[in-house]
Formats: C-alpha cells, sequence, structure tokens
C-alpha cells in the first residue's frame, strides 16, 4: 500500500498585510496527514483554519514552510501550475455548494474534466455520470441546480469533487447550508467514501460535525492546539435511523 | 480540442443570456446594417455617375482652351482663349485616329416659336456632332455640309425645347426666332435624359456653327472641340496626337506649356468617382462610429457580465481551470456575440439599402468586399472590446472570487 503522506506540511506560516498591520494567521503548522484518514480541521473563525485550508487546496502559497501534496512539493509553483494540481489531485467541496446554475448537474460535474490536461476528457461524459451515480444521483443527472434540494445540491458537489479521482477530498463547512438531516445524509456518505478508501479533511467549527471523522485537529490563533484521535466516531448512516432524524410524521 | 471544449463553454453562456446577448448584439447590427447602407448608397451614386458619363457618348475627347497644371500655380482653363474654328479643320484634316471632330460654340438665346418662348443653350457644332455624342435625330434630318458652308438658318431641336415649344406637334418644318433671327426647324433629336450632375441634356438647340458665329456669338474663338477615336484602346495615343497638332498649330515652343486642355470621359469619371469616393469613406466613417458604440457596449456588458459571474469564474479556477482558459472563454464569447451580430447587421445592411433604394429612388449598391470587411471588422470589436473584460476575469484571485457574492 502507498504510504506517501497524503498531506506534509513543515513549519506552515501565512502573513497578511492588512492595511499597514500584519496579520499572523499561521505561525507554523506541521501536519501529516496518511492516505484513507478522515480528518477533522476545527478552530474557531480567526483560528486561521480557513487560511490553512485554503494553502491545502492550492488555492494560496504559504509565506514560509513547506507542503507536499501526495509526495509533491508546491513551493514556487505559479498559478497555472497550482490549477493544475488542483485539477489532478484535489476535490473541492465547499459550504455553498458553489454549482454553475443554469447547468446541468452532469455538466457540473464534467466541469473538471473539461480542464483536465490529460486525456481523460474523452470518456467525461461516462466518468460523470458514474460520480453522479456514486452519490446516489444517477437519476437527476440533467436537472439544473434550482430544481435540487440542499442536500442533492451538496451531493452533485460532492460527485464533482470525485470525478477527477482526487488523492485529497477537501471539505470546507460541507454542512453549514444544510438542515441537520441532509447534513447527516452528507457526512454519512462521507464515511462510505472514506470506508471506500478516499482521504477526506473536513474543516468545521462544529464538534458535532467533528465527532464523525476519525481525527481532530484544533487550530487556535494560527498554532495547532490538539491532535487527537476520535475514540468513539459516530456512524451517521444508523444515527439517521435513530427517532431524531425519522421524518416527522404530518 | 480544448479549443474547442471552450467555445462550447462560451457558447453556452451566451444561450443562457438570451435577452441580453441579443441586445448587446444590437448594437454591432445597427453598425454594422449602417456601414453597409452607407456604403451602398455611396457605391450607388458612383454607379450612377459612371452610367451618366458613358451617356455623354463614348471614345470621346474634349478640347478645352487654357492650360490646367495640375500640382502646381495655373491661370485656370480657359483663362486664355485660343480655340479657333481652325484649329478643328486641322484636326479633322491631319489626326490619323480621330473620327470625327467637331467646334462646339455656346450662345444662350431666348427661342420663340410654336406655343411661346423659351430660354435654352443653342450650341453651333459641326457634322460630325451626332457622331461624337453618339445622338440619334428623331425626326427631320440633321443639318448638312450645304447648311454649314452656307451658314443657313437651320435648327435641330432637342426633345426638351420641341416638346415645350410644340408640344405633341411635330416641329420640323416650323420656323422659330432665336434672338429674333428666323430659323427653320429641320429636325429632332432623339431624347437623351439627365448629366452625371442632373442637367437637361435635352434642353439644347444644335445649329451650324457658322450659323452660331455669325449669328448669334460673334466671336472668332471657340470654348470647345469635342472629337472621337473609333475606339476607347484609341484614345490616349489620340490625345497625344491632338496635343502635337495643336502645339504646332498654336507654333507653341518646346519650353512652353500648353495652352489647351485635352481630356477623356476617364478623367472626368475619375474625377466624378473622386468626388463620391470621399463621399462614400464619409459616410461609412460616421457609420464606423455607431460600430465603435456598439463595441464598447460589448465591453460594457461584458464587464458586467465578468463581476456577475465571479463566482463561476472562482469555481472554474478552482477546479482546474487556467488563467488563459478563462480568458479564451470570454473573448470566444465577446467575439462570437460580434461576429453574431455583424451577421445580422449584414442581412439588416441588405435589407435597409433595398428599402432605402425603394424609398428614395436612388440606386444602392451592396458590395461584397463591404459585407466581408463590415464582417471582419464587427469580429475584431469584439476581440478588442472582449480583451480587457476577459484579461480581468483571467487574472482573478480564486478565492476572492470564491467567496464573492
Amino acid at each position: 500500500m502507498n504510504t506517501t503522506p497524503v498531506i506534509r506540511t513543515r513549519a506552515l506560516t501565512k502573513t497578511y498585510l492588512m492595511g499597514s498591520t500584519q496579520v499572523h494567521a499561521l505561525r507554523g503548522i506541521d501536519l501529516t496527514v496518511s492516505p484513507g484518514e478522515f480528518v477533522a480541521i476545527m478552530g474557531a473563525s480567526g483560528s486561521g483554519k480557513s487560511t490553512f485550508m485554503n494553502i491545502l487546496g492550492c488555492l494560496d502559497q504559504p509565506t514560509s514552510g513547506s507542503y507536499e501534496l501526495d509526495g509533491e512539493s508546491t513551493a514556487g509553483l505559479d498559478r497555472d501550475a497550482l490549477a493544475d494540481i488542483r485539477n489532478r489531485k484535489l476535490g473541492f467541496v465547499f459550504q455553498g455548494f458553489n454549482l454553475l446554475a443554469r447547468t446541468s448537474a452532469l455538466d457540473n460535474v464534467e466541469l473538471p474534466l473539461l480542464y483536465a490536461r490529460s486525456g481523460r476528457r474523452r470518456a467525461a461524459r461516462e466518468l460523470a455520470l458514474a460520480a453522479l451515480a456514486r452519490v446516489g444521483l444517477a437519476d437527476r443527472a440533467h436537472h439544473h441546480p434550482n430544481e435540487l434540494s440542499g442536500g442533492q445540491q451538496q451531493r452533485v458537489a460532492i460527485a464533482r469533487a470525485l470525478v477527477t479521482e482526487p488523492t485529497l477530498l477537501l471539505a470546507d463547512e460541507p454542512t453549514g447550508n444544510l438542515d441537520s438531516r441532509t447534513g447527516m445524509e452528507v457526512l454519512a456518505l462521507f464515511q462510505e467514501l472514506n470506508r471506500q478508501g478516499i482521504t477526506i479533511v473536513l474543516v468545521t467549527h462544529e464538534h458535532d460535525i467533528a465527532r464523525y471523522t476519525r481525527r481532530v485537529v484544533e487550530l487556535r490563533d494560527g498554532r495547532i492546539i490538539g491532535d487527537d484521535p476520535v475514540s468513539q466516531p459516530g456512524d451517521a448512516a444508523a444515527d439517521l435511523a435513530s427517532p431524531a432524524f425519522l421524518p416527522q410524521a404530518v | 480540442m480544448r479549443t474547442l471544449v471552450l467555445v462550447k463553454v462560451a457558447l453556452q453562456s451566451i444561450r443562457k443570456n438570451t435577452l441580453r446577448t441579443a441586445l448587446t448584439m444590437l448594437g454591432i447590427i445597427i453598425g454594422v446594417g449602417a456601414v453597409i447602407v452607407m456604403v451602398a448608397v455611396g457605391l450607388g451614386a458612383k454607379q450612377r455617375i459612371n452610367e451618366k458619363i458613358q451617356n455623354l457618348g463614348t471614345n470621346m475627347i474634349v478640347l478645352t482652351p487654357g492650360a490646367t497644371a495640375p500640382g502646381g500655380v495655373s491661370q485656370g482653363a480657359g483663362s486664355f482663349n485660343r480655340l479657333t474654328v481652325a484649329d478643328a479643320e486641322v484636326l479633322r484634316r491631319e489626326a490619323t485616329l480621330l473620327t470625327a471632330v467637331s467646334p462646339v460654340i455656346f450662345a444662350g438665346a431666348n427661342i420663340q416659336g410654336g406655343t411661346g418662348n423659351w430660354r435654352t443653350a443653342v450650341n453651333g457644332v459641326s457634322l460630325d456632332f451626332p457622331v461624337i455624342r453618339d445622338w440619334r435625330v428623331a425626326s427631320g434630318a440633321f443639318f448638312d455640309a450645304g447648311d454649314l458652308r452656307a451658314a443657313r438658318k437651320v435648327a435641330v431641336l432637342g426633345a426638351t425645347v420641341a416638346r415645350s415649344l410644340f408640344g405633341d406637334q411635330d416641329p420640323v418644318g416650323q420656323e422659330v426666332q432665336i434672338r429674333n433671327v428666323p430659323f427653320r426647324i429641320i429636325g429632332v433629336l432623339a431624347e437623351k435624359g439627365q448629366t452625371a450632375t442632373g442637367a437637361d441634356q435635352d434642353d439644347v438647340v444644335l445649329a451650324p456653327y457658322t450659323t452660331v458665329q455669325t449669328r448669334l456669338a460673334g466671336r472668332q474663338f471657340i470654348p470647345q472641340i469635342l472629337a472621337a477615336t473609333a475606339s476607347p484602346a484609341d484614345i490616349p495615343a489620340a490625345m497625344e496626337e491632338i496635343r502635337a497638332i495643336m502645339r504646332q498649330q498654336h507654333r507653341l515652343a518646346s519650353w512652353e506649356d500648353d495652352d489647351f486642355t485635352v481630356r477623356n470621359q476617364a478623367d472626368l469619371a475619375a474625377a466624378a468617382e473622386g468626388t463620391t469616393e470621399v463621399m462614400t469613406m464619409l459616410l461609412a466613417a460616421i457609420a464606423s462610429i455607431s460600430l465603435l458604440v456598439g463595441g464598447i457596449g460589448i465591453m460594457n456588458i461584458m464587464l458586467v457580465s465578468v463581476t456577475e459571474r465571479t463566482r463561476e469564474i472562482g469555481i472554474r479556477l478552482a477546479v482546474g481551470a487556467h488563467g488563459s482558459d478563462i480568458m479564451v472563454q470570454f473573448l470566444v464569447e465577446s467575439t462570437v456575440m460580434a461576429a453574431l451580430g455583424g451577421l445580422v447587421g449584414v442581412g439588416v445592411g441588405y435589407a435597409g439599402a433595398a428599402l432605402l433604394g425603394h424609398a428614395t429612388g436612388w440606386d444602392t449598391v451592396v458590395s461584397p468586399p463591404t459585407v466581408a470587411l463590415a464582417l471582419a471588422f464587427s469580429a475584431g470589436v469584439g476581440i478588442f472590446f472582449g480583451f480587457y473584460p476577459a484579461r480581468k476575469a483571467a487574472n482573478l484571485n480564486p478565492i476572492e472570487a470564491l467567496r464573492y457574492e
């Protein structure tokens, strides 16, 4: 089995200039995530978790320190090289879904393949359909986002993240815009995907969400203040069946 | 292949904003349509003038007194009158390439006869004149050599004069008073129509130049000699021949300039064409301004579109689009929009030109090169005015774009 860490950061810092004051968003982060892990990154707003997420997602570059994604150093890469890494190795799931409006679910899922530099584009249709089937939305392929529920939209977004078979799935508050039941459904899907071997990093500020992952990394003021395995991870699928989540009788 | 995908993406987003796309295209449609209609009007005028000039008589050479010095200081054509009937006779006798030569003496006169009186031009000409001007006699006959030699008081009326004085009656054999001198009408000319400048060519009376010179003008010098060659190909050589003969006839030393001017219909056509060309350019330039305004409209909409679709751009960048992919997408969008507008504009131009021609009676000529140019220009406008918004989109920061509300 492949043992190259999916994520390996060393002494990662990020400093912003806001006006004339320097803001130290990250003050030296060392983190290693191995293949197959399901990690929650927790922290209050201002803890630096969004900044950390952007760097992990190759949307931003650190001020100092190193970041290797799947053994590949991201130091000194330009915009286009970072874009290629995002395309090949990363799948994003956002709080606000970020689907293209007036574009069918299938076309949304296909989007990353349009920009793929390799030959994967040829089978884009089939790959997109397969990804939709994987999140249980094969029958909604031709619906537009505004015809889908929030939970369904988020599952389209997950399918889009999966379609390129990324090394790492990055989810930023993926349940933040969902009611607790559909949020739980999304968590159940994540757990299922993780069981299938997909490495997931989930950013959240809710402990209730974090307990469905298998490891919690806590940030405060740009530093890691806790890194513990979850002793008894919740089972989202099982909890969905519990009375609290049963559909309410009318 | 990759570009094909980007074109597809651009076309999709054009389709998704039908109304906005149509409104943006309207500027280009009007611009291209206006250019095509304006140029069609200009070309129509040019063609009409050319036809009129052809109508003056083919193979015609015009000799007028006075020098022309193109580009230099000149006393002006006709500043010193030194053409005589003798010159015309010498040309007729000596020039080998000329098939016909006629002096033309102009005299304005009041004509009385028939039902009233009429003011018109009386031109004294020779027997060759109908040949040179390619002008038939519709009724009666032209005067003959005997009339010319004896300076008989005979006249051939233009169609307009005949109609004005005699109505539907045939005036041949009747008498008219030209400046109180009685003339016998021996013929009526066929209808010739208007000149390039809109003058009525049929409003004229022709008489032997001998008669006009003695009875009406009374001058030794003549203002114009007309000549004709057998074919248009002979014209340049014939013009040189006329120059040589005239220089000798006028005894000009080698260092002296010509004291006469030789022109042909092609020169006149070129001069007239020059005028209409300037007019056409002017019209096209004014119309192009609307095309430019259309282009600015495209830029405006594309900028709005980029702002509005910031999130979409952010998503595309996040899943791996290069800046250049975004740039191409927006450039294709603006170019397709402009080119499509251009295409519709061509249709509008054709229809507009036909409609305008129908409504005003002007000739309008839509030229395919103009259409091609207008189309290419509109696509160029799309690229040019789409560039700035497209670059703006391509340079967006993905993090900020994703966070954009």
